[in-house]
């Protein structure tokens, strides 16, 4: 359709593609993974760390660049609303470093054991990272139901990875949901299409804000099932219950990464609504919907965290209490406490993925590892079959008081208590809610954040006492160096993210400032905004 | 031709939410397969119905009778996928099937004394 603009240098130009990277380079790296020999795990290792810290690198550019104008990148040069759109902004950059981040820290921990626990386990991570990248770039929903369905299937890959009845039985389940969430998607975006005639959210957005169309009741419903397809996907009450077994069935590091496929979905229920329905002729659109199934999530989370009786358990229904604390923000429609929430999301992803991997270390010698019967013979490898001397990495010492003190930090984070980021995005939260005038929903959600804090940090203490203190029969968990970098490494960033609350904070809420305001992203999307590239 | 449609997709629709919340695997699959095929037609009536319509606009042919072509795309798309994770469902129900010797959904059978649907009261005595 349009000419290619080609005013700008070549390296200029060469620096544009940047945003189309974090998709490309999984998916490249995935299919030399695919050709290589399963014997080769050592290299495929070594490749796929090289490329997550590559993307976070990439993530990191965006993040730095995103602070001006968002990036749009035009695939194939098409002009936005006939092509698709790859846009790379504020919110985008940021959940891209996290997924980077949590990416990063899942894989060195299944260095130690779980990456050889079954076949093709660094394809399908990879697979699953550019699945992710994907749903947070594009700005069309067809390609997102693309990107979903790609995050999806490395998902379900990764849920059975290590094999064994209780991940079979509960991947079975998890599937099951997803394809009848898939289909809701589906007919949510076929709606909206015969209504609205574009799939590009820019393009819906710019349609709305003109001449009322007709037939807004029938795209209304097609906004409302594709929120439900996305509020199964981030386990909204009472759509989530398949997310506690799922998790606590997948193998640690898997079980990590998938935290934050459940933001995957908040990001989106997040994106649409400010978009479509922040302004114009449904403004606020199922806001009151939203709220309350953040309300109900966050409850029924931290009754779920009451009754745990593993840590496993335990950290599901902390993603489940997370997603729900920003959806019931969203929903209460303040753009301050939206930025407190965003910074929350970011810490208790963290968080969450660290208590996965805590979790599998402490329970490791007590519960031994169901021996798994082979269904395919040409598949299977016992994960456990290995001699402790072929493991990479040696034991540390000392590890049930290093495994203490990391148990310590997550809890001080999902409980919300002073002085880590839990707590910070909390205090945000509240502060941007009891300014002004206070509204019942402003008061429903402090006070059920409140009770839930308290809820997360009792059954985590009592956890914490009998995982650590409680003597055992079992023999004490064994800390290997690549599992204490791992876990290292998210505690430190969740300990940076409160050490550098200022500048994080600000960026929060210039996220927050950016998505109330639809039509600059119109305008860098469709054109009309200088700067618009390539 | 719309009746025939929207009955077809109702109709599939319906046998497929039956199917699905039956208690076999199996059972289960086709289900999701039949909603699939709903779905499908669903989006392919969202591009409006027509007959004889080219959706791609060649050298003779009329610039205003034309079909959406991009429904069409999206069923494709659509279309591939759900065969896809359909047959990757397939591999996970027989596994399941091998590892818990059961195809039922809970991975066993229900047992004699326990209550289910369709024997709320196992204790009482039969008439």
């Amino acid at each position: 359709m349009s000419p290619p603009v080609m005013n700008a240098s070549a390296a200029s130009a060469w620096a544009d593609h940047v945003v189309v990277l974090p998709i490309v380079l999984p998916i490249a790296v995935t299919g030399v993974m695919f050709l290589l020999d399963e014997r080769r795990h050592r290299f495929k290792a070594v490749l796929s760390l090289a490329t997550v810290v590559a993307l976070i690198g990439i993530a990191l550019v965006l993040v730095g660049r995103a602070g001006t104008a968002p990036e749009v990148y035009r695939v194939g040069n098409w002009a936005a609303p006939y092509g698709i759109v790859l846009v790379a902004d504020r919110l985008s950059a940021m959940m891209l470093l996290l997924a980077g981040v949590l990416g990063l820290c899942a894989l060195v921990f299944s260095l130690a054991r779980w990456g050889r626990a079954g076949p093709r386990f660094h394809g399908l991570f990879l697979l699953l990272l550019m699945g992710v990248n994907g749903a947070f770039l594009t700005g069309d929903l067809f390609n997102l139901f693309v990107f979903f369905e790609v995050m999806l299937a490395a998902s379900y890959g990764l849920v059975l990875h290590g094999s064994g009845e209780t991940r079979i039985r509960a991947g079975l389940g998890y599937i099951a949901v997803n394809l009848v969430a898939s289909l809701f998607f589906l007919v949510g975006v076929s709606l909206i299409y015969g209504t609205m005639g574009t799939l590009t959210m820019a393009d819906l957005a710019r349609r709305l804000a003109g001449p009322t169309p007709g037939d807004l009741a029938l795209f209304e419903i097609g906004c409302a099932i594709l929120g439900v397809a996305f509020l199964i996907k981030c386990s909204a009450w009472p759509l989530g219950f398949w997310l506690p077994t799922t998790y606590a069935a997948a193998s640690a590091p898997a079980a990590a990464v998938l935290a934050i496929l459940s933001k995957v979905g908040v990001y989106v229920v997040l994106r649409l609504s400010l978009l479509l329905f922040g302004a114009g002729p449904s403004e606020g659109f199922g806001q009151g919907a939203i709220l309350a199934a953040g309300l109900a999530t966050i409850a029924y989370g931290t009754v779920g965290i009451l009754a745990a009786r593993d840590l496993t358990r335990a950290a599901g229904y902390a993603v489940m209490i997370s997603s729900g604390t920003v959806l019931a923000v969203l929903g209460t429609g303040s753009d301050g406490a939206l930025a407190g929430a965003l910074y929350y999301l970011v810490g208790s992803t963290l968080a969450a993925g660290a208590l996965f991997l805590l979790a599998e270390i402490l329970q490791r010698g007590r519960d031994p590892v169901e021996a798994a019967q082979p269904v395919f013979a040409d598949e299977y490898r016992d994960p456990f079959d290995d001699a402790d001397a072929t493991e990479i990495g040696r034991e540390i010492p000392a590890g049930v008081a290093i495994l203490g003190a990391g148990l310590l930090l997550c809890t001080l984070v999902l409980a919300g208590v002073p002085p880590l980021p839990g707590f910070v995005g909390k205090l945000a939260i509240f502060s941007s809610l009891a300014t002004g005038a206070i509204t019942a929903s402003g008061w429903c959600l402090i006070a059920v954040l409140t009770l839930s804090s308290l809820g997360t940090l009792m059954p985590m203490v009592r956890l914490g006492i009998l995982n650590l203190w409680v003597p055992h029969d079992g023999s004490p968990p064994v800390l290997r160096l690549s599992e204490l970098t791992a876990l290292a490494g998210l505690l430190a960033a969740c300990l940076g993210l409160a050490l550098w609350g200022g500048p994080a904070l600000s960026y929060a809420d210039a996220t927050a400032q950016w998505l109330a305001q639809p039509q600059a992203y119109v305008g860098a999307v469709l054109g009309d905004a200088p700067g618009a590239t390539p | 031709m719309e009746l025939v449609l929207s009955a077809g997709i109702g109709v599939f629709t319906a046998a497929g939410v039956w199917l699905m919340l039956r208690p076999r695997t199996f059972q289960v699959v086709l289900g999701l397969s039949l909603l699939s095929y709903a779905v499908n037609l669903f989006i392919f009536a969202m591009g409006r119905l027509t007959v004889g319509a080219p959706p791609v606009l060649g050298a003779g042919t009329d610039s205003v009778f034309v079909d959406d072509p991009v429904t069409q795309a999206l069923v494709l798309t659509a279309l591939v996928i759900s065969f896809a994770l359909t047959a990757l469902f397939l591999v996970v129900l027989l596994a399941a099937r091998g590892v818990t010797g059961s195809d039922h959904v809970d991975g066993r059978e229900p047992h004699q004394g326990e209550p289910h649907p369709g024997n709320p009261h196992p204790g009482a005595p039969h008439p």
